[in-house]
């Protein structure tokens, strides 16, 4: 006994280590207490899953390289998709070893690295503002061009970025010049899904009416329903109840659901829903979370919408479908931010309400989708092409030059696209207004030809140095 | 153990053959390189030169996406490492040049450097280097001008800093890296 109370303080010390390694066990795996071990804010792009740690930190023990696999599973086809410019495979060659000393562009944390607020500026970047001068040092020479230019504003300055240069790189400048600031053949591109569907021998396209409804038994739908179903392209595209109403239970046998939910629309919509998953709307599906809602959101929402559950049917209303009403009045719901609230005094919307009223052509109005939930011509999986509206509607939001192929120059030249999306406050007063200044790139761009053409004319045999 | 020893013995005999003991880090590189070599004769020949340059059917550009044209040698070339690379595989490749289009083509290191002006004479140049603390059998191959497409392209781009190419010189190098235990 005596000697037991010689290492009472020992004792003492081992039960209660062992019952704070039960509860931090306990709490790193409990929903509701994972906050606690937060290192830090995550950013705009990640904090609706913040809590969902495993959705980056992957494998326990497995380090960078789970993290990168997580970065990738969600990013990856995106990086492709915008032909990136610094792809990870640039830089897995030995003989980029000094690069990589100075920048390990093989990992997205090397520059995007999470739960650093205090270092974190737009884009979730958290190198300081000059990073390209750690492998570019030597631009001038390369680039007499740029000698004054400062490595601070090559990515901020509308003329670069790290990933995405689609609408930026130097031939694509010199072949679209400035162009107009209007074109006179602005227009949208056209969906065309039906088409494709029928074309697929995916629907045979015979289209439905209400005597052909085959879920008025199970499903008993209100008039109202049948109504709204009646009018929409489903029926007219031959899309009946139980196309989206019935799926396979557990046991493999095909049973009615009362309320599909984003699954159901898959099996004619899948790169729509994929893109509405990876996005800020949907992410939190993604993760096998509840849906998410305008309160939890960090920008500035309607408080009146802060309870609303984000799905397919938010914004596309269950069997109506309107698609005009989830281009804009379905964003004006729930988003109350100075961008959103300037929309209805905006160009962009006089031209959707000419659109909207039957006086302007199909295609000639800009609503909040055209720009934010584009539609964009895609190779399909059975490597056909066809026009997809992208729901993923950070896809093209930053850097904003990356609107300009997808969206801008729909309507726009280049010179007033990339002039406009890198005005700050013509952006937020939703582009009512002319841009108050000019990128010069495109400037650069066309000199540079000019100098080029003159001396090889002259016969110069470094004509092309530039 | 007896009814199976022949069983036993071929498991043996393959696993010695599948260990390769007798091919060297050079024969190794040479195989791989010979690989490359002809499916980019190939591609230069039969796809880029002759739609291109014969036929006139189809034009060959570095946009090739926004073009609608065929991709590069050279890109098709790199493309392909890149897809090696994605896959993990241990051995790496790339096509460099003292006078490159692509700055980041360049030779780079004092390896690249010196073996790239070695290859001027049609020979492959075999060495060891270290990079990034490991060490690795670097193999560089001549890639000569196989098409008039290489030379027109090369001595026509505007960023290409030598425009005087002709028809068999050697416009650059191949250079294959194995890593050694």
């Amino acid at each position: 006994m005596k000697r037991l109370a010689k290492y009472r303080v020992w004792w003492v010390w081992l039960g209660a280590s062992g019952l704070l390694a039960a509860w931090l066990a306990y709490a790193i795996q409990t929903p509701g207490q994972q906050a606690n071990f937060m290192p830090g804010k995550v950013t705009h792009a990640h904090h609706q899953i913040e809590l969902q740690c495993m959705a980056c930190h992957a494998e326990p023990f497995k380090g960078r390289e789970g993290i990168q696999e997580a970065c990738l599973s969600c990013h990856a086809k995106e990086l492709k998709g915008m032909n990136d410019s610094h792809p990870i495979s640039k830089f897995t060659d030995p003989r980029n070893a000094d690069t990589l000393a100075k920048l390990d562009a093989r990992q997205c944390v090397s520059c995007h690295a999470e739960h650093k607020a205090e270092i974190t500026r737009p884009i979730g970047v958290t190198l300081p503002d000059d990073f390209c001068v750690r492998c570019h040092a030597d631009i001038e020479t390369e680039r007499p061009s740029h000698k004054d230019i400062a490595f601070t504003s090559c990515a901020t300055g509308g003329c670069h970025n790290f990933h995405d240069n689609r609408a930026l790189y130097e031939d694509f400048l010199i072949r679209h010049g400035h162009g107009d600031k209007v074109k006179s053949d602005a227009k949208l591109p056209e969906r065309h899904l039906r088409d494709f569907m029928v074309y697929m021998e995916y629907l045979d396209g015979e289209p439905i009416t209400a005597s052909g409804m085959d879920g008025r038994i199970e499903l008993r739908p209100v008039p109202q329903v049948v109504k709204d179903w009646e009018h929409t392209a489903h029926a007219k595209a031959g899309v009946n109840c139980s196309s989206c109403h019935q799926a396979k239970d557990e046991s493999d046998t095909l049973a009615w659901i009362r309320n599909p939910d984003h699954t159901a629309c898959t099996s004619c919509h899948k790169a729509e829903v994929d893109g509405f998953l990876t996005g800020l709307h949907g992410m939190r599906l993604k993760q096998g979370l509840s849906p998410m809602q305008p309160g939890m959101a960090q920008q500035p929402m309607k408080p009146s919408a802060a309870h609303d559950k984000l799905t397919c049917m938010s914004c596309h209303g269950s069997h109506r479908f309107d698609t005009r009403k989830a281009a804009v009045e379905a964003c004006l719901t729930c988003h109350d931010d100075g961008h959103t609230r300037a929309y209805k005094a905006s160009p962009h919307f006089s031209l959707w309400h000419e659109e909207i009223s039957g006086r302007g052509a199909k295609g000639s109005g800009v609503s909040c989708a055209t720009c934010h939930l584009p539609r964009v011509e895609i190779i399909t999986p059975e490597d056909e092409p066809r026009v997809l509206v992208q729901h993923n509607q950070n896809d093209n939001l930053r850097p904003n030059e990356k609107m300009v192929r997808s969206v801008c120059m729909n309507c726009h030249g280049l010179q007033f696209s990339l002039d406009a999306l890198a005005d700050g406050k013509l952006v937020a007063g939703n582009f009512k207004g002319m841009p108050s200044k000019q990128i010069e790139s495109i400037q650069m761009a066309l000199e540079a030809e000019k100098r080029g053409a003159a001396r090889k004319a002259a016969g110069d045999p470094n004509a092309d140095e530039e | 153990m007896r009814k199976n020893l022949p069983l036993t013995l071929l498991g043996f005999a393959l696993a010695g053959s599948v260990q390769a003991a007798d091919w060297d880090h050079k024969d190794i590189a040479d195989a791989l390189h010979s690989v490359m070599e002809a499916d980019r004769t190939v591609y230069t020949k039969l796809i880029v030169n002759r739609l291109a340059n014969q036929e006139k059917v189809i034009k060959a550009s570095e946009h090739w996406k926004d073009d609608k044209a065929l991709v590069l040698p050279a890109q098709m070339f790199r493309y392909g490492s890149e897809a090696v690379a994605e896959k993990g595989a241990k051995f790496s490749y790339s096509l460099l040049s003292l006078w490159p289009i692509n700055k980041q083509n360049n030779a780079k290191t004092p390896v690249e450097k010196a073996g790239l002006e070695a290859v001027n004479k049609g020979e492959p140049y075999y060495t060891t280097e270290t990079l990034g603390g490991k060490k690795y059998f670097t193999a560089i191959y001549p890639d000569k001008a196989i098409a008039k497409a290489c030379i027109s392209c090369h001595n026509d781009h505007k960023d290409s800093p030598r425009k005087d190419f002709k028809m068999g010189e050697v416009m650059g190098g191949v250079v294959l890296r194995l890593p050694v235990k």
